[in-house]
């Protein structure tokens, strides 16, 4: 349709790993329901996330985190969101190993949802064609 | 040559199929009226690889089968049946469980818990920075020192990980790929203290660089500098360490990351076979370097698949070395490898289930005759093992050793329809996969065009939408699903770590001979731009504490770095 905008996805993965089998599987997913779906590659820097979804005026940034280092990386990228201003505009959404216990400082810290091993690629793309007002 | 393994794949398995008369009688009487009763459960049954399996096999199913062409008796070709006459009846597999967590204190005391749990060899995991070649206090550390594996920068971080650990009796893995020369080297400096000859050491580095463009991802240099590293180590080891094995290639990421047990198969042994194609470039005796050449491969649940996986690849390698090759030593043909349970199969739900999963996984590799074996942890789903955990999954390898009767003979499926038919069919399958990289110019040219990365991410999708809809049942994941609040006590690594590492770097760095240092990299780097093998060069920095940082920044400045086209 003419005047309807695709939702725009940045999918990353932050940090030094390379296991990015989630994430392209989630990136395809979406690609598949309607989504336009910017993918970074591997070991983006929060910096570099930020600039991307600044960039292509993402609705959706999709982090795909394993190695445990979210309790670092995601707090900086939610930070540099808003320096740049767009925090309000982007959601947030980790994806990956996030025990528990980090769950509500991650959303506390301004993440809109986390989702853990065995989500179905259904679930994320309810949760953001909900959630994202076009 | 290559032809004639096709031509010998193609008059097995791809005839068509002709039941006998009795088993006609049997599919128009008793199975018509069970049919007509009771339908079966599913149209289709498929492997977790998605792979066709019929509901009956039978003689029909293996045509012109010739039992000493493609079975023959363990220990002798082609070596489907096992590498050795009496297999686990002479000497059980290796129980060797990866562990590193931490610092390199820490991971120490991990270590002599483990060998005192009867566990029989060591197997080093390290971190994320040190996989990427960065010390513990480089910017891009930041976050993950210690999470995924410990943390070595330096050879004093080395020295004390292996403290009190006797290197001339026990044989240890490492799992190391881009900066393998780096981390061996502190290894061989350490046994140089201890007073161990290099010519004692038994071990493997994974030093597997294929694998890391195709599947895991964690590479420094592009692919060509990479693969002169690697055979600067076969060459290295040849003269000086010849009980340890340089490599282990690895079908292992490549599964994790989504791929089917044939493309696991296929894309493992095509990169061995590119290894030893470069090797034999570089004027190495094949006969000399190929018997060191060691495989590492996953365990996933699909019980019958995998065992025809590992008798196939013992076949095929047999095949290739001696038709592509002209390998004359038997030991050059007979592919060794380790064996590891499906990290991917295991759920962080109701993670008790994983234990069942872990010991059917385990009991396949043993059955497909597998010389050293890994069990996953029942919370590797959600971190690494708890002490609890870890001593679980070595007890499942013992239980299965001791109690279930399985090791006393060898190959025990062998001339089982189902199993035959389903190695054939992986044969073939790999066969047809090595004529597609052939004919893109061999692997690292596959690899730069993508190639097995695209087939993997197919593979990757097609599972997760059949787990989606729920053709494939994953237990406690997409049914008999309940509520549960966290469900089990997790290892937490703090960033205490990160800072008691980088201490160690600051005090490292004020103490030794830093003049030392930089005239010992930049020889290095003097070798690296000429042609001589790196290997005595990294030992020499090593040996001066030079930092893993310091000697992969020398390298990274001659080599470049890599950067993939990503591929959804």
């Amino acid at each position: 349709m003419m005047n309807e905008r695709k939702i725009r996805v940045v999918i990353a993965k932050p940090g030094l790993d390379g296991h990015d089998r989630g994430a392209k599987v989630i990136a395809r997913a979406l690609r598949d329901a309607g989504m336009e779906v910017i993918y970074t590659g591997l070991r983006q820097t929060p910096e570099q996330i930020a600039q991307a979804a600044l960039q292509e005026d993402a609705d959706v940034i999709g982090l795909s985190i394993l190695s445990g280092a979210h309790m670092v990386l995601v707090p900086r990228l939610l930070e540099l969101l808003r320096e740049k201003g767009i925090a309000d505009r982007v959601q947030v959404l980790v994806g990956g190993i996030i025990p528990d216990a980090d769950i509500e400082a991650l959303k506390k810290a301004g993440v809109a949802q986390v989702f853990q091993p065995g989500a179905s690629t259904q679930d994320i793309i309810d949760f953001i064609q909900r959630s994202v007002k076009p | 040559m290559a032809d004639n393994s096709k031509a010998a794949t193609a008059e097995r398995g791809e005839q068509e199929r002709k039941p006998s008369p009795a088993e006609q009688n049997w599919e128009r009487t008793t199975l018509r009226e069970t049919l007509a009763r009771q339908p079966e459960r599913q149209r289709e049954f498929t492997t977790v690889s998605g792979h066709p399996v019929r509901r009956l096999y039978t003689p029909a199913d293996l045509p012109d089968f010739d039992y000493e062409r493609d079975l023959g008796f363990p220990g002798q070709p082609p070596y489907t049946r096992g590498i050795h006459s009496t297999m686990y009846r002479g000497r059980l597999w290796t129980m060797r469980q990866f562990s590193g967590f931490g610092t390199p204190q820490d991971t120490n005391r991990r270590f002599h818990f483990l060998l005192s749990q009867g566990q029989t060899g060591l197997s080093i995991a390290f971190d994320l920075p040190t996989l990427m070649g960065y010390d513990s206090d480089h910017p891009l550390s930041e976050g993950e020192v210690g999470k995924c594996g410990v943390a070595v920068s330096s050879l004093r971080d080395m020295e004390i990980l292996l403290d009190r650990i006797p290197l001339g009796d026990v044989s240890t893995s490492m799992t190391i790929n881009s900066p393998a020369s780096v981390i061996w080297a502190m290894y061989l400096a350490v046994a140089e203290k201890q007073g161990v000859r290099l010519d004692q050491l038994n071990g493997t580095t994974q030093n597997d660089i294929l694998k890391e463009y195709i599947a895991q991802k964690e590479y420094i240099f592009p692919p060509e500098p990479s693969m002169r590293l690697v055979i600067d180590t076969f060459e290295f080891g040849m003269q000086q360490v010849p009980r340890w094995n340089p490599i282990s290639i690895s079908g292992y990421h490549i599964r994790e990351a989504g791929s089917t047990a044939m493309q696991e198969l296929a894309f493992t042994l095509r990169d061995g076979i590119e290894y030893v194609q470069w090797g034999v470039e570089r004027g190495l005796p094949l006969d000399d370097f190929a018997p060191r050449l060691s495989f590492f491969f996953n365990a996933h649940n699909d019980f019958f698949e995998e065992i025809a996986k590992y008798r196939a690849a013992r076949r095929i390698w047999y095949r290739v070395m001696g038709e592509r090759f002209g390998a004359r030593k038997e030991r050059s043909r007979m592919l060794r490898f380790h064996t590891q349970t499906a990290g991917c199969s295991l759920t962080a739900q109701q993670p008790y289930v994983n234990l069942i999963r872990t010991a059917i996984q385990a009991l396949a590799a043993v059955m497909g005759g597998t010389q050293s074996l890994h069990t996953n942890s029942l919370d590797e789903a959600w971190a690494l093992p708890t002490e609890f955990a870890a001593t679980l999954a070595l007890r499942t390898q013992q239980v299965i050793a001791h109690e279930s009767g399985v090791p006393s003979t060898a190959d025990p499926l062998g001339g089982s329809y189902f199993v035959e038919r389903l190695t054939n069919e992986l044969e073939r399958g790999a066969y047809d996969y090595f004529d597609k990289i052939d004919a893109l110019g061999g692997m690292v040219a596959a690899i730069e065009r993508g190639f097995p990365q695209r087939e993997i991410a197919e593979a990757a999708y097609r599972y997760q939408q059949a787990v989606d809809r729920k053709e494939k049942i994953i237990v406690g994941v997409n049914d008999y699903v309940v509520k549960e609040e966290t469900p089990l006590p997790i290892l937490q690594i703090d960033e205490s770590v990160a800072r008691q590492q980088a201490q160690a770097l600051a005090d490292l760095r004020r103490e030794r001979d830093n003049r030392r240092v930089t005239q010992t990299l930049k020889d290095l780097e003097s070798a690296a731009r000429g042609d001589k093998n790196t290997m005595p060069y990294i030992l020499e920095c090593v040996r001066a504490y030079a930092t893993l940082g310091e000697i992969c920044d020398t390298l990274r400045e001659v080599f470049g770095t890599y950067e993939e086209v990503a591929i959804t």
